[in-house]
This record gives C-alpha cells, sequence and structure tokens, in this order.
C-alpha cells in the first residue's frame, strides 16, 4: 500500500512539484544560513588556528580572541615562572595601516612574532621563508595581503618575495607568501617579528597584546592555563575554552546570530506553510479516494501511515535537493571565499530532524482530516 | 471486540429495528425509523426509493461505514452492532466488497493496481495481488488494459473495473451503490448481467442501491423505502407485476 501511496502523490506532478519546491526551497534556506553563520563563526576563531599555540594569555577582562588589552612586558616572565609552562613568548597584534606602490592604504593586521622562537607562525609557507624574519625590516604577508588589489596594488600583480612596501612609513620587505585562514575582521595577515612590531606600531605605554604559552610535555594544557590564571591574575586560555569564550561573546554582544536564526527560522515557517497547504489541499483532493480506500477496510493507522510515507518521501527528495544546491553554493564561493561558508555534519543532521519535523506538521493536517472522514462519503454522490 | 454469531441471523444480511438520526436539535433528520431489512445468500436484492428516502442510509449501516442509534445488523451471522471501530473495519475489508456511483478509481493508479488495492489491504504480496487483479480485469473483459489508467477508459469500462476490484478479495457480500446512474443504457445492462452472475455465486449476496427502473428486472427481490421505513418487500409474481409496471 505504501508503494500505491506514493504513486498516488507522484501521479500529481502539480502538487508534487510543489511539495518538493517548497522543501527544497526551505532546506536550502535553512542550510545555506546556516552554512555561511557557521562560516562566518569560523572566521571568528581563524586567529588561533593560523597561530596555533596551546595557550593563550590575555589581560583579564578579554572574552574574546580578536580582542586586545595590552599587558606590561614582565608578563611574560610571570607567565613563565608558572609551574608546568615549557615556555611563554611575547605576541603583538594589532590593525595598521600600510601603503601600497600605488600609495593607496591598505589596512592590516600585523602580528608581531617572538623573534628566538617565531611561535605562533602560519602553518603553511606558499614561498620564502619564514626564519628570515629575523632580519629587521622584514615580513611575511598571506595570500589575501599578495593580491593586486590589496598590498600589490600598483605593481599589476601579485606581491611577491623581494617586493617592498610601507607600514607607518617604514620600509617592509617581503620575505615570504602563507596560507592563512581569513580573519573575522577581513584584514589580510602580515607577520614580523615581535620587536619589528614595535617598530611599525606607534608608540604606548604597554605594547604586549597577549602572551603565548605552551605546557610542558605531560601535562594537561587545561592544567597550566589554569595555574597561570591563579599564579597570574591573568586570563589563560586553552584553545577550545578560547573558541567557546569567543563564539559565546559573539552571541551575546553582536546581532549577527540573531539575524541568521530569523533567516533560519523564516525558512523553516516557509517549508510548513508551503508543504502544510499543497499537502492539505493533496488530501482534500483525494478525500473521495482515501474514503474509498476506507470503506474497502483502510483503518485510520495504515491511511495516517500512507500519507507520512508520503510526506516523509517528498521531505527527503526536498532535502536531498536543498543541500545539494546549498553544495554548490559552497563550490561556487569557495574560490574567493566570501561569504564565510562551513557546512557543519551536525546542522546538516539537525536541519533534516527539521524538515521531517516540517512533513511531518504537512501530514498531520492531513491526517487529522482523513482520521474524522466517514467512510460513507463514498456513497454521497 | 471480536465478531460474534447473531443468533436471530435468518439470511446473509439482517436488519432489525434499526434507528439512525443525523443532527441535533432543530437540525435533527431521522434517516431510518426503526427499520427492519434483510437479504439471502444467492440473491441479487435491490432497495429502491425516492432521494432521501434513507436508501443510502441503509447501505452504509449495513456496510458498517456508518454508526445508527439503535437496532440490530448482522453479516453472514456476524453482528455488527456492539463491535468497535477496528472490528468492523478489519470485517468489512475481508467480507465486503464496494462499487460506488461514481466508480472511485484512484486516477493515478493503473487499472491493475487499483483492483489489486482490496488483497493488499487484506496482506497479500504485490505481486501475488496484481497477478490475481490481471485475471480478474480477464473476467470483466478488460485483458490488456491492466496498464492503463482509469481516465484512459470509458465510463462502462471504469464501472468494471469497479467491479474487479470490488470481486477481487473473493467478498460474500458485494454492495453497490446507483452502478449505472452514471452510464448510458447498454452499457448500463452489461453491467448489471455481470453483478446477476455474481449473485448467483454460491454464499455471495449483492445488495444494490438504485433510482434506475432499468435494472429492476434483474433483482430476485426489491426493498421499497420511503421516508425512513421500508414500504413493501417485493418477490416472486409480485415483483413481475412491479417490474412490468415500472417498465
Amino acid at each position: 500500500m505504501y508503494l500505491l501511496a506514493l504513486k498516488m502523490l507522484l501521479g500529481d506532478r502539480a502538487k508534487y512539484i510543489m511539495l518538493v519546491g517548497g522543501l527544497t526551497f526551505s532546506s536550502l534556506l535553512m542550510t545555506q544560513q546556516n552554512g555561511v553563520f557557521q562560516g562566518l563563526l569560523s572566521w571568528t576563531t581563524s586567529h588561533m588556528r593560523n597561530m596555533r599555540a596551546s595557550i593563550w594569555v590575555v589581560e583579564s577582562r578579554v572574552e574574546q580572541v580578536n580582542e586586545t588589552k595590552a599587558l606590561r612586558d614582565t608578563d611574560v616572565n610571570r607567565v613563565r615562572s608558572v609551574d608546568g609552562v615549557d615556555f611563554a613568548v611575547p605576541l603583538f597584534q594589532g590593525v595598521m595601516k600600510a601603503r601600497a606602490a600605488d600609495g593607496s592604504d591598505k589596512q592590516v593586521q600585523l602580528i608581531g612574532l617572538h623573534g628566538g622562537t617565531l611561535y605562533g607562525r602560519p602553518a603553511v609557507m606558499v614561498d620564502g621563508d619564514i626564519s628570515q624574519l629575523r632580519v629587521p625590516n622584514t615580513v611575511v604577508v598571506d595570500e589575501l595581503a599578495a593580491q593586486p588589489t590589496r598590498l600589490g596594488a600598483g605593481l599589476g600583480r601579485s606581491l611577491k618575495v623581494g617586493d617592498t612596501f610601507e607600514i607607518n612609513d617604514r620600509e617592509a620587505r617581503v620575505v615570504g607568501v602563507c596560507k592563512t585562514e581569513r580573519h573575522f575582521f577581513g584584514y589580510p595577515y602580515v607577520f614580523t617579528s615581535y620587536d619589528q612590531a614595535l617598530q611599525y606600531a606607534p608608540r604606548q605605554r604597554k605594547m604586549l597584546s597577549m602572551i603565548l604559552a605552551e605546557p610542558k610535555p605531560g601535562i594537561p594544557a587545561e592544567e597550566v592555563a589554569r595555574r597561570i590564571a591563579a599564579e597570574t591574575g591573568m586570563k589563560a586560555y586553552t584553545v577550545p575554552e578560547f573558541e567557546r569564550s569567543t563564539v559565546a561573546w559573539i552571541w551575546r554582544n553582536t546581532g549577527i546570530p540573531a539575524s541568521f536564526m530569523t533567516t533560519i527560522i523564516l525558512g523553516f515557517i516557509v517549508g510548513v506553510a508551503v508543504s502544510g497547504q499543497t499537502f492539505y489541499s493533496f488530501v482534500l483532493e483525494n478525500l473521495k479516494n482515501l474514503g474509498a480506500l476506507k470503506a474497502m477496510g483502510a483503518g485510520n493507522g495504515l491511511l495516517a501511515g500512507m500519507l507520512l510515507f508520503q510526506a516523509i518521501t517528498v521531505g527527503v527528495i526536498g532535502y536531498g535537493l536543498g543541500l545539494g544546491l546549498t553544495a554548490l553554493f559552497g563550490l561556487a564561493v569557495a574560490q574567493s571565499g566570501q561569504p564565510p561558508f562551513k557546512l557543519v555534519p551536525l546542522y546538516l543532521v539537525q536541519t533534516f530532524g527539521a524538515v521531517l519535523v516540517i512533513c511531518v506538521l504537512a501530514a498531520l493536517f492531513g491526517i487529522r482530516k482523513v482520521a474524522r472522514l466517514e467512510p460513507a462519503i463514498v456513497f454521497r454522490g | 471486540m471480536t465478531p460474534t454469531a447473531s443468533p436471530h441471523a435468518d439470511g446473509a444480511v439482517c436488519v432489525r429495528g434499526v434507528i439512525k438520526t443525523f443532527g441535533v436539535g432543530d437540525a435533527r433528520t431521522v434517516a431510518l425509523k426503526g427499520i427492519d431489512f434483510s437479504a439471502a445468500e444467492g440473491e441479487m436484492h435491490l432497495v429502491v426509493g425516492p432521494s432521501g428516502c434513507g436508501k443510502t442510509t441503509l447501505l452504509s449501516v449495513v456496510a458498517g461505514t456508518l454508526d445508527w442509534d439503535d437496532g440490530d445488523v448482522s453479516v453472514f451471522g456476524t453482528r455488527l452492532d456492539g463491535m468497535s471501530k477496528g472490528a468492523v473495519t478489519r470485517f468489512r475489508r475481508s467480507n465486503i466488497g464496494f462499487i460506488f456511483q461514481q466508480f472511485n478509481l484512484i486516477p493515478t493508479l493503473t487499472l491493475v493496481e487499483n483492483v489489486s488495492v482490496p488483497l493488499l489491504l487484506n496482506g497479500a504480496g504485490r505481486r501475488t495481488a496484481e497477478e490475481k487483479a490481471a485475471q480478474l480485469l480477464k473476467q470483466v473483459g478488460l485483458e490488456g488494459r491492466e496498464n492503463k489508467r482509469p481516465t484512459q477508459l470509458s465510463g462502462g469500462q471504469q464501472q468494471r473495473v469497479a467491479i474487479a476490484r470490488a470481486l477481487v478479495h473473493e467478498p460474500r457480500l458485494l454492495i453497490c451503490d446507483e452502478p449505472t446512474s452514471a452510464l448510458d443504457s447498454a452499457t448500463g445492462h452489461q453491467i448489471m448481467d455481470i453483478l446477476s452472475g455474481v449473485a448467483r455465486a454460491p454464499g455471495r449476496c449483492v445488495i444494490i442501491v438504485t433510482h434506475d427502473p432499468r435494472t429492476y428486472r434483474y433483482a430476485d427481490r426489491i426493498t421499497e423505502m420511503e421516508d425512513g421505513r421500508v414500504t413493501r418487500v417485493l418477490d416472486g409474481a409480485a415483483l413481475g407485476e412491479f417490474v412490468s409496471m415500472t417498465h
């Protein structure tokens, strides 16, 4: 009977296309918007993946990785003195104006790494040698910074090793190009040594942005972070802790999640409205046939099962098509990296669950009608 | 509740003192006013009368598709009154076949799929059901059209498909609601010939509600109704006289 139920639905092309179309659109809206939102959230923590430090020590009021409140230089030694710390290095980070070859100013995320260890350096070098950062006035730029529309402006090509530009009227010579994940603020990365960063940045009383630390082998990072916080009064985060804190800060302090959630909820409502209405109209048009089945001995349970089967089948098809379109969108934006996009398997499963809920709700309208249907209706002309 | 044997069953269908009302208050209408009705095995029994006299309500009660307020109904010795809805549905599924005025074939299914529905409802496998359905379609003269859809057939052909569907699971009671009213005269007679043959099969009974005087000559018995009551039951010579009068 379930196969026949499916044929009943597939035979009504207009309703079938309307149902699948509605659920496809709904799935697309929910998965695509969720993908962009997750991509945006991943940008907020990209800094940590670009730098790959185990423990991040920050001023006690800092809640997220993109925020800096300067520390004293002596704080580095306070961290180093904590039991369980293998080593700790200073980090400078700040947004600077850089002048390209054509004289235009571009904003960049300047990162000053500890010159001795270069701890926190990018994982992948596309060109050049990062150890050259120990030479004065040198920088490593990421691929975004090297683009002809960014620091390559005026060159007619991307920035290459050996090219120069200016940061605060000081020469910056490119000794390498690296790959990074894009920063939340959208600024390209420029890496240099900590001491050099202090030369580039306008002088302030306190210049140390953060301290990066590594636990001794065999001691969990969480334990060392707890000790640092307890002994220094600063905040010390492991990577997962800092990621959670950063994302929580975004949820609390920006309208971004609410904006995306609204669209996702709208997608759900559109799905319920379109598929519910279409499915109910399908049931109404087939009321005589369903009544005939009931007269012939089909129970309410079987008819409800048939309607659910029909609804869930179109739900699976609609979800598949919606997900396919979302994946196409993801492929289309993958090259440019904008808008940010990330498909998280857990959320895909949740979206599938939401689509199933839509289908069950849509079927319930019809099931309610069929359950109340007197089979004797078929004898009434 | 399981079906129970009727202590007063004296035929295929036995209805005693059935009352059925619709609506409440000022809108209350008594459709069946303590009606008695019976139909025997091997009989083609017609129920006739003016519109609104309660024919279709009686048919619905006998079929177990409509609850009634009072009275006893038994079909082939099984009392329907007091049975749960589920038990009535199960009883109907295996013991009753239906032919409707508007055929009620599912337009998006093929003929063989339509005919196989009662077998599938009774738990048969798809292949078995479709093989048996094809045999029935052959019996009603629609061989070779198994994979057509109802909309590709004439009204008479659709009603033959409906007959095949009503008979495919070999029910003992066939209930027909105005089976010829949507058909031309010649096709109506063809359909009645088929139903007449069905009624003669051992252990079967066919009850037809009709307005169509052309069908009266096929009846073994005619129950005439008016205003929710049975006014006459005709058989033998009285039936012959009635048929000749209405022609």
